[in-house]
């Protein structure tokens, strides 16, 4: 009796026509159709913001930036007509021009409109501190809360709810932490809308984000690491300290790097607890150092927002919400990319 | 405490023997259990200072469970308990609730399986331990550092690059990290479990040879699945079969002339 008899013959290697097949291409196609599409929406994205926020902040002569769109704070434009040329001037320039030639605009329209005029400087120096501030503490408070998860934790009917609120904290929409922000740290704190408030709010919303990835790169570490250092009369903090977090720091970089995209990107937690629409001052010009901490601060979300949706709009503000926006997608790229090299420095040092 | 108490009650000794040497380590009556299931069942055995022991059988014999009760490496498994019986050092039962187990883990060093070299330099992965017995001066940590790389026969082949990372070397002269970075801080006691397992047979005769000349100072305890490794390196050997020790003799006892069949059986080859 021969076994290959359970086998049906032996058949050609050449391929066959059939419906299966075909189906199987077909659906092949549309994957890879749905996945261009998203490219190309993100790309249509990324160019009109390119382009026409890069026109307001490159230009054609000499020094090539915008600098003082960089460098300034947000004026009002007052636009008029004067011996038939339109001249635009930002609102200290305008009175100063106005004071010298009081008689000169007497009959002259002008017509202003807000934030259309200077820079978005304070806005930039609000953005970089809330997302340090608040990275500084979400690493913090998520590494430790990670660690001990990981660590110490016992499993149990406890821990697997503490998850389960972690887990469910990822689905909190933004508008809440926003609003929980507000009630607790300006409210009940009594922290006013403050940079800390800020950092706070923002730091809750990432949380899980934080501990979440940071469990997964502590769990990445090989046990064998562990128990040679306990092996050698390590304690277990000893232990963590020295032989696991080093090595699972990378990891935590990556995680977040998508929770600076998310820090720098969100309105809603920052709008009551820590963004001012405008501010005169910059954020060192405190009288005590302790002021620092309890001040709101201008930030670019909030002020793509505010003149996107909270003024008239027109062309000239059109310009200002496309440079910020600009801006904005620079600052956060480059936060991000202060990260990704640290992590690379740190996985050139702790490799396993 | 006499040696002669920690053989198994049962086995008779029809032939003289030359007497063991005393035991450093007492394994007396010991039931071990990961949750319900019992690994270990009534363990008696006298680890002979200064000597080395391997520890035979077929895989799942609870070889490396014996192994890792003796540092309470078993205290990192959630569902490992000692069911009865003690494991004494100096007279004291190691899993005394006095007991400190870093202080204990200070004098049983251990050698994995898995080489595990630190994700650091060779010169750092050895200084760690140090670190952890209070030596900090640099000038100490250097001489320890080349003392332990010397003691492991790994100096010569690491000295030009002390400060590369100990993953850069192959896997004989990781383990042989391994073990410069146990040596290094004096324990009384080496556990090995399997060591040469992933080890090419050149990078193994290496650390056959390193045992044999650490047997001066240490008391070693090593796994072993390769009964012709037992043969090499070993003075005693215990022979495991689920769970049960079923004979301790000296190494060329247990292969010349095992009492127990089930020892000859598998010294002989014919399971296991
Ligand atoms: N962490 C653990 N949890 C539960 N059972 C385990 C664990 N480790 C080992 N065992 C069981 O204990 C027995 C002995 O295992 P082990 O000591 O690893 O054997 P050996 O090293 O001789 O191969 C095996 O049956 C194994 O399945
Ligand atoms: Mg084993």
């Amino acid at each position: 009796m021969s076994e290959s008899s359970y086998f049906p013959p032996r058949r050609s290697i050449l391929r066959k026509p059939s419906w299966a097949a075909r189906l199987e291409s077909s659906f092949f196609v549309l994957l890879r159709v749905a996945t261009y599409g998203v490219l190309l929406a993100a790309a249509a994205i990324f160019i009109d913001i390119g382009w026409k926020g890069g026109r307001v902040v490159f230009q054609a002569a000499p020094p090539f930036i915008n600098v003082p769109f960089l460098t300034q704070a947000p004026e009002t434009l007052n636009v008029f007509t004067l011996d038939g040329q339109t001249v635009k001037m930002g609102d200290r320039d305008f009175r100063a021009y106005k004071a010298a030639n009081p008689e000169k605009l007497r009959d002259v329209h002008v017509s202003t409109y807000v934030y259309s005029a200077g820079g978005i400087f304070p806005n930039i120096v609000g953005t970089v501190l809330l997302v340090l501030g608040s990275m500084v503490i979400a690493l913090a408070l998520g590494v430790c809360s990670a660690v001990y998860l990981s660590e110490y934790a016992k499993d149990g009917p406890f821990i697997r709810l503490l998850r389960l609120s972690i887990a469910n904290l990822a689905g909190v929409p933004s508008i809440v932490f926003g609003l929980f922000g507000f009630g607790l740290f300006v409210v009940a704190f009594d922290w006013n809308v403050s940079l800390i408030a800020g950092w706070f709010t923002l730091a809750f919303m990432v949380l899980p984000i934080i501990i979440t990835a940071s469990e997964e790169a502590l769990r990445a570490v090989p046990k064998g690491l562990r128990e040679g250092s306990l092996a050698l009369g390590a304690t277990k903090f000893q232990t963590i300290r020295t032989n696991v977090l080093p090595y699972a720091l990378p990891g935590i970089l990556t995680s977040s790097v998508l929770a600076i995209a998310r820090v720098a990107g969100e309105t809603a937690p920052i709008m009551f607890t820590a963004a001012y629409v405008v501010r005169d001052q910059m954020p060192w010009q405190v009288e005590q150092w302790t002021d620092f901490f309890f001040q709101g601060v201008m930030a670019l979300p909030y002020h793509i927002y505010v003149v996107a949706s909270k003024i008239p709009q027109n062309d000239y503000t059109s310009d200002v919400q496309y440079g910020t926006a600009f801006v904005f997608l620079f600052t956060v790229a480059a936060i991000a990319l202060a990260a990704i090299l640290l992590r690379a420095r740190m996985r050139k040092k702790y490799r396993w | 405490m006499s040696t002669a108490t920690l053989k198994p009650a049962d086995s008779p000794t029809p032939i003289p023997r030359a007497p063991m040497p005393p035991a450093f380590v007492e394994i007396d009556r010991l039931n071990f259990f990961y949750g319900d299931k019992q690994a270990l069942f009534d363990i008696t055995l006298g680890i002979p200072e200064k000597q080395v022991t391997a520890l035979i059988g077929p895989s799942g014999c609870g070889k490396t469970t014996l192994l890792r009760c003796l540092n309470r490496m078993n205290d990192l498994v959630d569902v490992a308990r000692i069911g009865s019986g003690e494991i004494r050092i100096d007279d004291i039962n190691i899993y005394d609730p006095r007991v400190d187990v870093i202080e204990l883990r200070k004098r049983v060093g251990m050698v994995f399986q898995k080489s595990n070299p630190f994700p650091k330099s060779i010169y750092e992965n050895i200084a760690y331990g140090l670190r952890l017995h209070g030596i900090k001066q640099k000038s100490q940590l250097d001489e320890i550092v080349e003392k332990s790389l010397r003691g492991a026969a790994l100096w010569d082949e690491v000295k030009d690059r002390l400060h590369d990372s100990g993953l850069g070397l192959s896997g004989g002269q990781q383990q042989r990290l391994c073990i410069a970075r146990t040596i290094a801080v004096e324990p009384d006691v080496i556990l090995m479990d399997e060591p040469c397992s992933a080890l090419d047979p050149l990078a193994t005769a290496k650390v056959e040879d390193l045992i044999q000349e650490l047997k001066a100072r240490f008391t070693i305890v090593i796994v072993t699945h390769n009964m012709q490794q037992a043969a090499r390196v070993s003075d005693y050997t215990a022979f495991f079969y689920l769970g049960k020790l079923i004979e301790f003799q000296s190494t060329r006892d247990i292969f010349t002339n095992p009492k127990n069949p089930q020892t000859e059986a598998y010294v002989s080859g014919r399971f296991g």
